[in-house]
């Protein structure tokens, strides 16, 4: 019999509504398997108590024939929501200790789905990174492994622990959010399926705000049919957020009909970067005859603007993480250092509350948002944002789904890449002109590179299209037929 | 753009982050390397070009201008790393 935590949602939905076995009993079987998982790094926060109050209340509802969508499903929260009397620190030591007096808007959906918490996963601080080393509370492992090589692998970030929790089987899906790539980038490195959404399509209350224009919640699963359910689950709109989109949420699952007969997938010609991996271009490829296979026609796209995308984020998401972060003062929440003077505890609080990456995109922020520099850096940047915008717009008048890789490398040894800034932004070079233009971006492990390790493919889809995106990512997934487990998987039932 | 030290310094002033003399050095370095590689935007005319603040395209949704929420002090309170007869303690600013 497969292992209760190696199970998908779907099958787990269905087999706790047959009674083959209990909310609890799954609860369990995860709750051991987070713990087993420790030495990953993967939560912050175990809630193993609030897991199984939760089954116990799953199980009364089954029991009585009232079992919602998500209805006993133990899921782990990124450290970026905000959950009501449990800590959340996004990552960082100036939040060490909060604990919000109330719930995000898209855990509170989750919670009311009848989704099970195990607890909190670890990021990248403020969910400013690709790799989760800059968390304040150190670095999550990737459960996977080179073949061969035993030095500990970088989850991808910033949603690294939620990737992580999902890959080694500790949590059944995970929320993760995507300011510039920050669910796709670690899917792909963690081999599990992750779904940005529309800008609008979850609600921003109750997270951790990063770059407001920009970040946007969705979830990472083991299977494109769990993130359709996931996504369903959390998403709607909600007046507490102002850019939440007033429209209905459809039934993302019915979209799943493997039928993309005369779909026209958009190749864009731009994102053939130098430099980029032989085994990504050959995925790449390998996803194309996939959907032709299928019945699908391909089309030659052009996103000019590919190039400036990356350095119009890095004024843009500094920009207003500057103002965001602004907030975090020593003196209603979170860490205070003393001072002589207000503007000491200030300074003093914010230099040793916030870690090397988030100090050096705060000096950024303000400095392009500063007296004289403000038209040269930030205007450039929006106007840069108005021709990327134009490019998809322009491409989907030709396409109805752009096919991409997701990264352009796979997962790195913890370590790597940490000494150069701009090396490490360069992870998200296929994925940040999607969030600039705001659209749904779905992540797909599709095969593994040379040396083993999981390799994601990216459907990118018109504003509030996820059921087309998850429709073309469902036929990728049955195409790849990808089996693969990592290396270390709690319970070790690999 | 190379921005000295003395640049770095105001910055760091104007975002409420205290940074040590020893370190104006290597941080001026790393923003500058920063700031040069985001000046290649510099290639492309954006002339009459628009700028882009948000990809919502929607209006912002009006309410009656009422109170929805509040009328909570401790939980408001409960993080603050000070506080004293329902406000938030910080240091003397007014001798």
């Amino acid at each position: 019999m497969t292992a209760l935590t190696d199970l998908t949602i779907a099958d787990a939905r269905a087999a706790l509504r047959k009674k083959k076995f209990s909310a609890r009993e799954l609860a369990e079987a995860h709750i051991a398997a987070v713990k087993q998982a420790r030495p990953l790094n993967a939560f912050l926060v175990e809630t193993p108590e609030r897991a199984l109050e939760m089954a116990r209340e799953s199980d009364a509802r089954i029991a009585r024939g009232e079992a919602r969508a998500m209805e006993g499903i133990p899921i782990a929260i990124k450290d970026l929501f905000c959950t009501d009397g449990i800590q959340t620190t996004a990552g960082s030591r100036i939040l060490e200790g909060f604990k919000p007096p109330y719930e995000s808007t898209v855990t509170a959906n989750l919670w009311r789905a009848g989704a099970t918490m195990l607890g909190k996963a670890n990021m990248d601080e403020f969910a400013m990174g690709s790799s989760n080393i800059t968390s304040a509370f150190g670095p999550v492992e990737n459960p996977w492994r080179r073949r061969g090589d035993n030095r500990p692998l970088v989850p991808g970030g910033s949603s690294g622990g939620s990737a992580a929790a999902v890959a080694a089987r500790t949590a059944m899906g995970a929320t993760g959010t995507d300011t510039g790539g920050s669910i796709r980038q670690p899917a792909s490195f963690s081999g599990v399926v992750g779904l940005k959404p529309t800008y609008g399509r979850c609600s921003r209350w109750g997270i951790v705000a990063f770059a407001s224009s920009l970040d946007q919640a969705g979830p990472l699963t083991r299977s494109v049919r769990d993130t359709a359910i996931m996504l369903s689950a959390m998403a709607g709109h909600d007046p507490k957020d102002s850019t939440s989109a007033p429209i209905e949420v459809p039934d993302f699952e019915a979209a799943l009909t493997g039928d993309i007969r005369g779909l026209r997938v958009g190749i864009p010609r731009e994102y053939r970067i130098d430099g980029m991996a032989a085994e990504i271009e050959h995925l790449w490829q390998q996803g194309i005859a996939w959907l032709k296979a299928a019945g699908a026609t391909t089309v030659d796209v052009s996103l000019k603007m590919t190039k400036y995308a990356l350095p119009a984020y890095y004024i843009i998401a500094p920009a207003e993480a500057s103002s965001n972060l602004a907030r975090y003062d020593g003196v209603r929440f979170g860490l205070r250092v003393p001072g002589e003077s207000l503007d000491e505890m200030y300074e003093a609080t914010r230099a040793a509350g916030f870690g090397a990456e988030v100090r050096r995109r705060i000096l950024i922020g303000t400095y392009v948002l500063s007296a004289g520099y403000y038209d040269a850096y930030y205007l450039k940047a929006q106007k840069l944002r108005a021709l990327i915008a134009r490019d998809f717009a322009e491409a989907f008048k030709s396409c109805d789904v752009i096919l991409a890789p997701t990264a352009p490398n796979a997962a790195f040894a913890i370590g790597e890449k940490s000494d150069d800034p701009i090396a490490m932004y360069l992870n998200d070079v296929f994925t940040v002109p999607v969030n600039l233009a705001g659209l749904p971006g779905l992540s797909v492990p599709a095969g593994l590179s040379a040396d083993g390790l999981p390799l994601g493919l990216q459907v990118i889809g018109r504003a509030f299209d996820e059921g087309m995106v998850l429709r073309v990512g469902d036929v990728i997934e049955r195409s790849a037929g990808f089996t693969h487990k990592p290396a270390f998987i709690a319970g070790g039932h690999a | 753009m190379a921005l000295d030290k003395a640049t770095v310094a105001r910055i760091a002033t104007l975002a409420r982050i205290k940074v040590p003399e020893s370190e104006l050095d290597r941080l001026a370095g790393e923003l500058s390397n920063i700031l040069t590689w985001i000046e290649q935007l510099d290639e492309v005319k954006t002339d009459g070009v628009e700028p882009m603040a948000s990809v919502a395209e929607m209006t912002l949704p009006m309410r009656e201008d009422e109170v929805t929420d509040g009328g909570a002090p401790d939980k408001i309170l409960s993080n603050a790393p000070q506080q004293a007869h329902g406000f938030f303690l910080v240091p003397k600013v007014v001798e």
